[in-house]
């Protein structure tokens, strides 16, 4: 069976309640639903944050985001996942990202979802500048990130 | 071919998206790197330490000896900050 797959990229929140409902509608094969968010903080390093805004590479972000979920789809019995990453700007408390993965049991869903957010901060093309007291900055990339995608044995 | 510019690599240079038609010798996304740094004082603001950029051929990602020959859209931009 295809296991359905939903990816977004949008400007609007998302609501975590409907998307998890619309991936289990009508299913009787989906024992576990994990759900990771990504918020907007408001404050990094020490430094207040008073907004971020999300610039995206349009194709290609839907376009990698989509290997990434055929590759959880070929490494764990998943039976959905569903990705939304908004753009454009979010303040402190707004969500910025929503993976939902399901499956049978639990084991599946919980490592499809670590793995896509790993290689999502990765490899997705998405830019994140943070506006501060002092001005506008390019949120710069962290090692850990590269160094989380990578523990799953995959460039 | 159209090359296009994201995050700070695009403010440096000032433009979204351009159309180049390097000669031949410019063969690989590392050649192409130093060919468009010759370009003004952007780029080569732009590119001033190639090892931090990241290139996409076609919406996949490539590396600096990826050859560009056949490619329609090469993309350039810093490490992600995405999720």
């Amino acid at each position: 069976m295809t296991v359905p797959v939903t990816i977004r990229i949008q400007e609007a929140d998302f609501d975590i309640a409907a998307e998890i409902a619309a991936m289990t509608k009508g299913r009787t094969d989906i024992g576990a639903v994990v759900s990771f968010s990504g918020i907007c903080r408001g404050a990094d390093d020490g430094d207040d944050v008073a907004a971020l805004t999300l610039e995206h590479y349009p194709g290609m972000a839907e376009d990698e985001i989509g290997r990434h979920a055929a590759e959880a789809i070929k490494r764990w019995p998943v039976t959905g996942l569903t990705i939304v990453h908004r753009v454009g700007r979010m303040l402190p408390g707004d969500n910025i990202v929503l993976v939902l993965a399901a499956s049978a049991h639990r084991q599946a869903a919980f490592s499809a979802a670590e793995f896509l957010m790993d290689y999502l901060k990765a490899n997705a093309p998405f830019w994140k500048r943070e506006e501060r007291a002092d001005g506008t900055r390019w949120v710069e990339a962290h090692d850990r990130d590269d160094a989380a995608a990578a523990r799953w044995g995959k460039d | 071919m159209k090359v296009k510019y994201f995050a700070w690599v695009r403010e440096r240079i000032g433009l979204e998206e351009e159309t180049v038609e390097p000669p031949a010798e410019v063969a690989t996304v590392s050649d192409l790197i130093g060919w468009l740094s010759a370009r003004g004082e952007g780029y080569a603001f732009a590119f001033e330490k190639p090892a931090v950029i990241r290139t996409a051929l076609d919406r996949t990602h490539a590396r600096p000896d990826t050859p560009i020959a056949g490619a329609r859209e090469i993309a350039f931009f810093p490490p992600m900050t995405g999720g």
